[in-house]
């Protein structure tokens, strides 16, 4: 929140901005290692044989290989916000493969960037993203854009 | 033949698919006053109510099993209700075949039914972001057909499939949906229409992607022996799997943000959608060489080739193969979704499953008219849905 826009609603603690850059904080098990993004809301562990109650915030790899793509292009149903005097614009939805983590995780890609530019294997990184809410007020979500 | 495992189709019934306007209560009322009809079994016969829900009327469902006893006329059976995404009906169909194997009901009936408005499906109102599908779509927009490009598109890319051969199913299923009375549409579609559809979650098109729609679906399930009593030939369940994902679940299945991490714990030889059929298949002993038909869950074009290879019908890969052989049509070796699937009915969710039996069981009967695949003994349908949820169930001669 090094620029003052706030987390969008529900996703208190599922990143950090920071000196070092954007980063996804997964829930680490403290027991067995064991990942979860966005991290658990609830005690406990998503890894059945593990009986793990215990959960610390993990930095995920800010870089990975786009698993997919898609986009869309009708303006999607409420809970998706709707600015007032702003015309829909399409967004492209990127699922993106951490190697480290062996996760896939999706974000919207990050504006401006069409389908037509994607192609499936590319690297992606991680960049904070803006939402604007049906308020009118900027929040903060998570990107993924094309490079290394 | 008597198996331990297997219960009696005894009779189905539905009410036609589409944006009708009508209360569920109603189509429901419709689809299971059919089913007893075709049973030959009177409603005061029935000694448990099953019924499908949907999450989007307030009360689940308004609670289904009692809204259609009541709607029947208040006769005391007892009553469960049954919520699991897509695969409500098979959940409602296991929940009633427990009972019977179980010795604690005879004959059971099953109803699923909705309505369901226009566009996409949405959340249910309110701010709650402890809700993983509302997160989904307030923080990402990402909608059901978002998903369903997301696959589509992966497809594309390891398999080398074409937009041609998503429209190619499309054309199938809309011919073999326009010989059957129940389907919502019922026009045939040439591929060009398709391709030309507008694009909605770029690489799907309006066409390529189920609609919603109204509809209702009902069966009587039976003991072996009170088949016998009623003297009924009838068709069997012999498995139903209604189950859930093993951990880590490598695919970032909709409403979450994110698959598993398989860095830790290795993914299962099977992935969640793949294990559906084949523990279908394994707790019953039939394979996907005994299935004469398939009725799978098409959410999209590109889904149904996905189920191809995931129920076994052919190997990975070979799916687009197999479509254009002609295997999967009407006339062909293995006919998928005869019954035109949810490409021609829409999704009228807690009814989807049910109205896959009642396809199946009208098919092995040999009672599906001008859509009839030949000499069928064995079938076999699926179907996945959001949270986890996913069902296949086998169904045979007996
Ligand atoms: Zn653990």
């Amino acid at each position: 929140m090094t620029d003052g826009i706030p987390a969008a609603p529900g996703t208190d603690a599922w990143f950090h901005d920071g000196p070092d850059g954007f980063v996804l904080l997964a829930g680490r098990c403290t027991a067995c290692g064991a990942l979860s993004f966005p991290p658990r809301p609830i005690p406990g562990c998503p890894n059945p044989d593990c009986d793990g109650l215990e959960q610390h915030p993990h930095a995920l790899s800010t870089t990975g290989s786009l698993w997919s793509y898609t986009d869309a292009r009708y303006v999607p149903p409420p809970p998706y916000p709707r600015p007032p005097d702003t015309e829909f614009s399409p967004y492209a939805l990127a699922a993106v493969e951490l190697d480290a983590e062996r996760m896939i995780v999706l974000g919207q890609v990050a504006p401006g960037v069409a389908v037509s530019e994607l192609t499936v294997g590319m690297p992606m990184r991680l960049v904070p993203g803006v939402l604007v809410s049906s308020a009118g007020v900027e929040e903060r979500v998570w990107n993924w854009r094309p490079g290394a | 033949m008597s198996r331990p495992d297997s219960v009696a189709v005894l009779g189905v019934g539905m009410h036609p698919w589409g944006a009708l306007g009508k209360s569920f209560v109603e189509y429901g009322l419709v689809a299971a006053r059919a089913a007893l009809a075709d049973a030959g079994i009177g409603w005061r016969d029935v000694q448990l109510v099953v019924g499908g829900e949907t999450i989007r009327n307030g009360y689940p469902g308004f609670v289904a099993g009692s809204a259609l006893s009541q709607a029947l006329g208040w006769q005391g059976a007892p009553v469960a209700s049954c919520y699991a995404a897509c695969a409500t009906g098979a959940q409602a169909l296991s929940t009633a075949r427990a009972h019977i194997l179980a010795g604690l009901a005879d004959v059971v009936l099953v109803v699923g039914a909705d309505t369901t408005p226009k566009g996409f499906f949405a959340p249910v109102g309110g701010d709650r972001p402890d809700d993983p599908d509302w997160l989904r779509f307030r923080l990402l927009g990402a909608t059901n057909p978002a998903y369903f490009g997301l696959y589509a598109r992966r497809r594309m890319a390891i398999r080398g499939t074409t937009e041609a051969d998503f429209a190619a199913v499309k054309v199938k299923n809309a011919r073999a949906g326009s010989l059957n009375p129940y389907a919502r549409f019922r026009a045939e579609v040439d591929a060009e229409t398709v391709l030309n559809s507008p694009m909605v979650s770029d690489p799907l098109r309006l066409l390529q992607i189920c609609a919603t729609s109204d509809g209702a679906a009902a069966v009587v399930l039976a003991s072996e022996e009170y088949a016998r009593r009623k003297q009924r030939d009838a068709v069997r369940i012999r498995a139903i799997s209604a189950i859930t994902p093993e951990y880590p679940r490598t695919v970032p299945d909709f409403p979450y943000l994110a698959s598993d991490s398989a860095a830790i714990s290795p993914p299962a030889s099977r992935t969640f959608r793949e294990s559906l059929a084949w523990s279908a298949y394994e707790s019953c002993g039939l394979g996907p060489e005994d299935m004469d038909l398939a009725e799978v869950y098409d959410l999209t074009t590109a889904m149904e080739l996905d189920w191809y290879e995931e129920i076994g019908l052919c190997a990975a890969g070979e799916a687009e193969k197999l479509l254009h052989d002609g295997a999967t049509a009407l006339g062909g070796r293995v006919p998928v979704n005869a019954s035109g699937g949810l490409s021609s009915f829409g999704e009228a969710i807690p009814a989807q499953a049910i109205a896959q039996l009642c396809e199946l069981t009208w098919q092995l009967r040999g009672d599906a008219g001008t859509r009839q695949v030949a000499g069928a003994r064995a079938g076999v349908a699926v179907n996945q849905g959001l949270f986890g949820h996913g069902a296949a169930m086998v169904v045979a001669h007996a």
